[in-house]
């Protein structure tokens, strides 16, 4: 089909049937027989080194072994039980570098037994029957705030919920489930986060508020009067900037709200995307919105990063994934100046990088330029500290081994502390211990603030 | 390249394997097929006497085992449901068609002389090469008092075999059924009634399964099962060993043994004749796979007489009789202990944990906390068991270390009925 005219930035490049093709499932689900076949080549190590690299601990051969007897529901509750969101890891984990990355079975001559297809294959018909699997504990009368919808303080209600608990959610946007629901790419999701946040939320006793930004209309002081425990998990909500010249010109767009406006839009069609795209970053919100812009219909889409492939932080899976899908990776520059006419972007002038001899990153003076219609900024997120009374060290907040922060009676989790790993499977695991610690102290002291009403 | 050709009992044949009397020579069409592939004879499909029996709808079940398909199977089919004239009809033209190839015909009639009587001279006619009398069939037959009823119990079979050869020239191979407690006693029967040959086993009576939501048997034939034949690789281990009991047996030693029993490829053939077999039955790996498989077992028994230097078939055949035993002939200063290769260890740590829980605590998990499996050597016994839980070729090796002269259990202290030197 020939070319259609667009402008340089322009929505519907691509036809719909293209569009839906672009954005199917990446890695479609198994069905029994692969299931099966994947399943039988886990060799149940003894102390399985998988479960190690798994920062919930999700006993991986338990759940493999229960697979291939056609226990579904033990494997699932193996998983689930581990990691709530598990459904959601098993999509978006970097398997290659957690438990597929750890398993025995790679050796020269064989590969990693599917560990991420198989917890999907697992779990996809818990959240498609809303099968129950846990049930609420006996009413504690106490009550828990969670800021933060996304993995970290959904992992927290819910343990929390299962512990007897009155959890309230509260969320500074209309929907829940964070970065699941706006900031991961839309092939890997689907519609998945809404349906598993449908399940998880069913065990009861949860309320989810959106809306209520901590700091604008909602206040940890009142939260901490009305509730016996806070838990806190708003993940790093402030983008950093470029600090460059013409980082204001039209056409210039942070990758995650890209991203997030990806996610949200009924209508992939409607969407704009430049014809010359240039990602700037190294991470996986870098690599999710590079490929998307591809699959958005850009002809050319640059992925610019100031340092080698080897130091991006998307893993060497997600990179190469990027490259097949005709994203161009170009290593060591950084942008000096966007460069622009009549307030639209033109381009971006980079110049080179080297370590020098101090292992410092340095710009050698030599220059680059390359047109572009639209840019994306994926240089990172920063904490949009919640309150002044919490104590922050190195733009995250300052937790213990329990997750109790500087503050007594606040809990926090997830990005926002920074713990481990910056994935949903570590938010996971912060919401699941700080829950823990919750329960912990609420059961040492009377039920006085917070008791449930009615 | 070596010869392959057999003389089984005045059988001849091109090569060892057969095709054992079962659906796969059920009838002319398929016989030729086999031929056409490669196959050195075929016992076909039991005949029996008219009117014909019938089968059921729903005949096999198998045993899936982690992925694999059949790792045995089991039938509950009966002999052939063919009128008597129609198989005779066809076996002759076969066989005219084939001259070369070793046709063998499958009998099963009731337990009295004239039955027997009545029907061999039509086989004869035929211009087939043999009889094979089915005395195994655990299921169906055995109800109406032939197959493995006449099979178990000796006397029968040393009668029936006295008929057969009083009234037939042709050679005689009796089936025995493994579903016996001594493989001894019938094989000698055989013989002493005056058969020519033996050919073993036929199918282990079974239940395959259990329908957990029928509750029923499987197969399963309207929501009843029956007990059947199992077969397949999974029973290869019970046949060798009924086949190594009667070629150690003074009495029945060196007497033509037709080996029968989860044979599918030139290796398991090759064991069967290391134990004394002249010629081998395969029937499960042809019905999971097709005829196909006898040009590997062809070409690759020749390849590996080949490379051992066996011209013939003869060469090899029971060499590995007089290293059967009895346990206690066996050394007991005979030590192993495993060796595992760190190079080539995966850690996945399957040795450790059979080794702790069931076996001798002989295998580390770590070494200076550091995940680590080695083996222990004053706690191992050598039982081999990390060896055959390693999913590793060649990682973990066992290794001789005694060097002590043979002491088996006939001269040990321990034993009260020990054997002293005068």
């Amino acid at each position: 089909m020939p070319r259609q005219e667009k402008a340089d930035i322009a929505a519907g490049r691509l036809s719909a049937a293209q569009l839906d093709e672009n954005f199917a499932d990446v890695s479609p689900p198994l069905d029994r027989q692969a299931a099966l076949i994947a399943a039988q080549r886990c060799l149940y190590c003894f102390d399985a080194p998988c479960i190690k690299a798994c920062p919930t601990g999700i006993d991986i051969p338990s759940f493999i072994r229960r697979i291939t007897t056609d226990n579904l529901r033990g494997a699932a509750l193996d998983i689930l039980g581990a990691n709530i969101l598990g459904g959601t890891c098993s999509r978006v984990c970097p398997t290659e570098i957690l438990c597929e990355g750890s398993c025995v079975r790679n050796h020269p001559d064989d590969a990693p037994v599917q560990i991420g297809a198989l917890q999907r294959h697992a779990t996809d018909w818990v959240f498609s029957g809303n099968v129950p699997l846990f049930e609420r504990g006996k009413p504690s009368g106490q009550r828990v705030a969670v800021v933060g919808a996304g993995p970290a303080g959904l992992a927290c209600a819910h343990a929390l919920a299962r512990a007897g608990h009155d959890v309230v959610v509260f969320d500074a946007r209309a929907k829940a489930g964070g970065l699941n629901e706006y900031g991961i790419a839309k092939y890997k999701m689907l519609d998945f986060a809404a349906r598993e946040i449908d399940w998880l939320l069913s065990i009861g006793g949860i309320e989810v508020r959106g809306g209520r930004a901590l700091g604008q209309n909602l206040s940890l002081a009142d939260l901490r009067r009305d509730f016996a425990a806070v838990f806190i998990g708003v993940g790093l909500a402030a983008v950093n900037v470029l600090g460059v010249e013409g980082e204001d010109l039209s056409g210039v767009r942070n990758a995650v709200d890209f991203i997030a406006e990806l996610r949200q839009t009924p209508d992939l069609s409607r969407l704009p995307i430049g014809r010359r795209v240039v990602v700037i970053g190294g991470g996986n919100t870098a690599i999710d919105a590079s490929v998307q812009s591809r699959k958005l219909g850009a002809e050319r889409v640059l992925l610019a990063y100031r340092r080698g492939a080897a130091q991006m932080s998307a893993t060497f899976a997600e990179r190469e994934f990027a490259q097949t899908q005709g994203v161009t990776l170009v290593e060591w520059v950084q942008p000096r100046r966007i460069l622009g006419s009549d307030g639209k972007v033109t381009g971006i002038e980079f110049e080179y990088t080297k370590l020098n001899a101090d292992r410092r990153l340095v710009g050698t003076g030599e220059r680059l330029i390359v047109p572009a219609d639209f840019v994306l900024k994926a240089v990172g997120q920063a904490l949009d500290a919640p309150d002044d009374a919490l104590k922050i060290e190195k733009g995250r907040i300052v937790v213990n081994a329990d997750h109790t922060t500087s503050l007594p009676g606040v809990w926090a989790g997830g990005d926002c502390i920074g713990s481990g790993v910056d994935l949903t499977v570590q938010a996971v695991e912060d919401g699941k211990r700080a829950a823990r610690a919750i329960d912990r102290t609420l059961a040492a002291q009377p039920a006085s603030r917070g008791q449930a009403h009615g | 390249m070596a010869d392959l050709s057999c003389n089984f009992a005045g059988i001849r044949s091109p090569n060892p394997f057969w095709l054992a009397s079962a659906p796969p020579t059920d009838k002319a069409y398929n016989v030729n097929r086999a031929f056409e592939a490669g196959w050195g004879g075929v016992v076909w499909k039991t005949l029996g006497e008219d009117p014909h029996i019938v089968n059921v709808s729903s005949r096999y079940g198998a045993v899936q085992w982690n992925g694999q398909r059949i790792a045995g199977l089991n039938n509950i089919e009966l002999i052939t449901d063919r009128p008597l004239q129609v198989n005779l009809d066809e076996i002759r033209q076969v066989k005219r068609d084939w001259p070369e190839r070793a046709m063998i015909v499958s009998l099963m009639v009731p337990c009295d002389e004239a039955s027997w009587k009545r029907i061999l001279p039509m086989v004869e006619d035929t211009g087939a090469d043999a009889v094979e009398l089915n005395f195994g069939c655990p299921h169906g037959m055995s109800e109406r008092g032939m197959g493995s009823a006449v099979g178990q119990v000796p006397e029968y079979i040393e009668m029936v075999a006295r008929w057969v050869k009083q009234h037939s020239r042709l050679p005689c191979i009796v089936k025995l059924t493994p579903n016996i407690t001594d493989i001894r006693k019938p094989a000698s029967a055989a013989f002493a009634g005056g058969a020519d040959a033996v050919s073993l086993i036929n199918t282990i009576n079974s239940i395959t399964s259990i329908d957990l939501d029928l509750m029923a048997p499987t197969p399963t034939v309207d929501g009843k099962g029956t007990h059947g034949g199992y077969c397949g690789p999974a029973v290869r281990p019970i046949a060798l060993a009924m086949v190594a009991e009667i070629s150690r047996n003074p009495p029945t030693h060196g007497k033509p043994i037709s080996a029968i029993g989860g044979i599918g490829t030139w290796r398991d053939a090759a064991e069967f004749i290391a134990l004394g077999a002249g010629s081998v039955q395969v029937c499960t790996a042809a019905m999971h796979y097709g005829f196909r498989i006898v040009d590997d077992m062809i070409a690759g028994l020749s390849n590996w007489m080949d490379s051992k230097g066996y011209a013939r078939i003869d060469d090899f055949r029971g060499r590995a009789i007089g290293n059967v035993t009895d346990w206690q002939f066996l050394n007991l200063n005979y030590d192993i202990k495993a060796r595992i290769d760190q190079g080539k260890c995966i850690q996945c740590g399957l040795c450790h944990i059979a080794c702790e829980d069931t076996a001798h605590q002989a295998i580390t998990k770590e070494r200076d906390g550091v995940r680590h499996f080695e083996v222990i050597d004053s706690e191992c016994v050598g039982c081999n068991l990390c060896m055959h839980v390693c999913p590793v070729d060649g990682c973990i090796t066992m290794e001789r270390v005694d060097h002590a002269a043979h002491a088996d259990w006939t001269t040990h202290p321990n034993n009260p009925m020990r054997k002293v030197e005068a």
